[in-house]
Parts: C-alpha cells; structure tokens; sequence
C-alpha cells in the first residue's frame, strides 16, 4: 500500500523534527569542558532545564532568542546602568545583491535588540554603503558578522536565515531607498545653505544616514 | 544495480525522509559529547595558579541580561581570553565583578561555580563553526 509507506515516511519525518526541538543539549558532567569530578557539577543548571522552556530552534542553543525576546519568555536586562540609553534602530540593510546566493537582509531591529550601535560600528562595520569589504571568507574566520555568528548568535551553517531575498527584489528596494536618499539629501542640502545664509548653523555631521551600511 | 519496482519510489521517500531526520538532528549534536554552543572556556591563568580553567555559559546569561551589558556597558571584548580578567579586577567590580558581587549574583567567594572546567581545557568559543571546520584558534584566544 503505497499510502501506507508514505505516511510511515512522513511519520519518520515528524519525528525527527520533532525529536530535534526537544533538544539535544549535553549534561554538563559528560560534555567535555566541565571537569565532571568538580565540585560545582552539581550546582551547575543543566542547559536543558532553561532552554527547553524557551521557543525552539534547530541550530546553535536550539532556541530561537529573537523569539524568547519579542514573545516576552525571557526578560533579560538592556543595563545595569540606569541612565544608560537603550538604543534601538528599525533599519533594514541589503547586501550583496548580485552574488551567486540570494542577497542578505540585515535587521539593525534585531541586532539593537540586543546590541549597542557601537558593538558593531565603527571597529567592526563602517557605516558607509560599500565600505566594508564583507565576504565569507573573513565570516568564517570569525571576522566581521562571523564575530558572533559561528559563536553565539545563530551559526554559519544557517545560509538562507541571512542570504534570505531574490537578488531583483533586494535591487528593486535598494534602488527605491538611493532614490528616496538622494532626493532627501537634495532637500536637507538646500536647507543647509538657505541656514548658513542666515547664519544659524551648518549642515549635520551626524545625519539620519549614519546608519547606512554597505 | 537491483531493477526499479513501484515500491521503490516510497522507499526512496522513506530514505529520503530518515536523511533529512539525520540531517535535521546534526546540526544539533554532532556527534561527540560537547559544551553548550557558545560555552566560553577562559583559561589565561587558571592552570598556572592551579584552578581549574573557567567555564561561562553564553546561554544563561542571555536569559538575564542582553549582550550589551557586558560587551557595551563592562567592555568585555569579543574574543575569548582577549580581556585579560583577572581575580584582583573581579574584585574590584570590573568585567564578572559588576554583577558578581554578592548583590546582582553571587559573589566571588564561589571560586568553583566559574572555574569548573577539566584542567588543561584551552581557552576557546566551544561549538563555534570555527571549531567545527577545524581551524585551529591561535593560542591565547579565538579571533
């Protein structure tokens, strides 16, 4: 009965998927870093008992933090400095839009979830369209976004999770933003010089486009 | 080669179905025993003052605190053994120090909660892809 062996596969299926959200992490005794003879081995949380509380995924940590976060399942403080400002920018970035893959959408939303701007810029990402040379080969040597993608963020066998847009569509949106840019540079340029005329102030060093990326 | 029968399309389905199972499951374990993804060993000085190399786990401390408190706020550099920590600036409330003090989370008097790692561990980002495809970290530390 062919539909009998097709429901079996599929069950065979589910199951891995759903054995691999159930996750897979190791006891600290028995995962090869922790001195299972130490005195701390039975204090120690066992990764298990916190994360498999937490939205699951199928890579890294097995969860997926974005999610833990923005569902409001973890919590996690953005200071212990109380007048420390918590910056967020809601900036989406379009990189290599004619490569071989499809092109990659960078979320500064997701990363200032988490990150300040100056994790990233300037010592790590100039914040200038084409200025920053990013390849793979320096990611998988854990430079530039493989300073913490391969560490601790999502690792670098997830391709599409970044090489996630059709190369036409991320030109087309590109595209749309230079124009939009320009228009709105002619603008605040002409702004600048109707100021300076009057002798009010110069143009601003530190424009909206600062956070520009390549 | 065996000729091809009707069955052999489910089969192959049924194949097909247990690879990706193998796949799916993978990239999760691995294989061999292992630290949690991102488990940082720090093992500048621990083996030569004779304590066992320090173990922080990146997963529990995302769950308190988001990685700009310590990488922003306490300037702990990206790289594992890049920030020279040592107990004298614990102590004085720098890097583990600013939360580790008795009053955010427990204190310095604990020395076997951090270093419990097996002695002789090299500092490293356990599971990071960089260790998966074998290239080897210089000593001191992971760029």
């Amino acid at each position: 009965m062919p539909h009998r062996k097709f429901l079996s596969a599929f069950a065979i299926l589910c199951a891995s998927i759903a054995t691999a959200h159930s996750g897979n992490w190791t006891k600290l005794s028995e995962d090869g870093v922790h001195d299972p003879r130490g005195p701390a081995i039975e204090l120690l949380q066992y990764p298990g008992d916190a994360l498999s509380n937490l939205p699951s995924d199928t890579a890294g940590n097995e969860v997926d933090w974005i999610r833990a976060l923005r569902a409001g399942v973890i919590q996690p403080r953005p200071s212990i400095d109380p007048d420390r400002e918590d910056r967020r920018l809601d900036k989406d970035i379009y990189l290599d839009l004619y490569g071989s893959m499809p092109s990659v959408r960078f979320p500064h939303l997701a990363h200032t979830e988490w990150l300040d701007c100056s994790n990233c810029h300037d010592h790590l990402f100039l914040p200038k369209r084409g200025a920053n040379n990013i390849s793979m080969f320096l990611i998988l040597q854990g430079q530039q976004c493989g300073v913490c993608h391969g560490a601790v963020a999502f690792p670098l066998t997830e391709c599409s999770r970044c090489h996630s847009v059709p190369n036409h569509e991320a030109q087309r949106i590109v595209a749309a933003i230079e124009a939009a840019e320009k228009e709105k540079q002619a603008g605040a340029s002409d702004g600048a010089v109707k100021r300076r005329d009057a002798g009010t102030a110069g143009p601003r060093k530190d424009s909206p486009n600062a956070g520009k990326q390549q | 080669m065996r000729i091809r029968h009707p069955g052999a399309l489910w089969r192959g389905a049924q194949a097909a179905a247990l690879a990706a199972a193998v796949c799916i499951g993978g990239f999760g374990t691995s294989g061999e025993a292992r630290a949690e993804y991102a488990d940082v060993v720090i093992n500048n000085y621990s083996d030569a003052a004779g304590m066992r190399p320090v173990i922080f786990p990146h997963w529990f401390h995302r769950i308190r605190f988001r990685c700009k408190v310590c990488h922003a706020d306490l300037g702990f550099q990206f790289k594992a053994g890049g920030n020279e920590i040592n107990m004298v600036k614990i102590i004085d409330g720098q890097f583990c120090g600013a939360c580790h003090n008795g009053d955010i989370a427990w204190s310095v008097e604990n020395c076997n909660l951090c270093h419990s790692g097996k002695p002789g561990t090299p500092t490293q980002v356990h599971e990071s892809t960089i260790q998966k495809l074998a290239i080897q970290p210089q000593a001191g530390g992971q760029q």
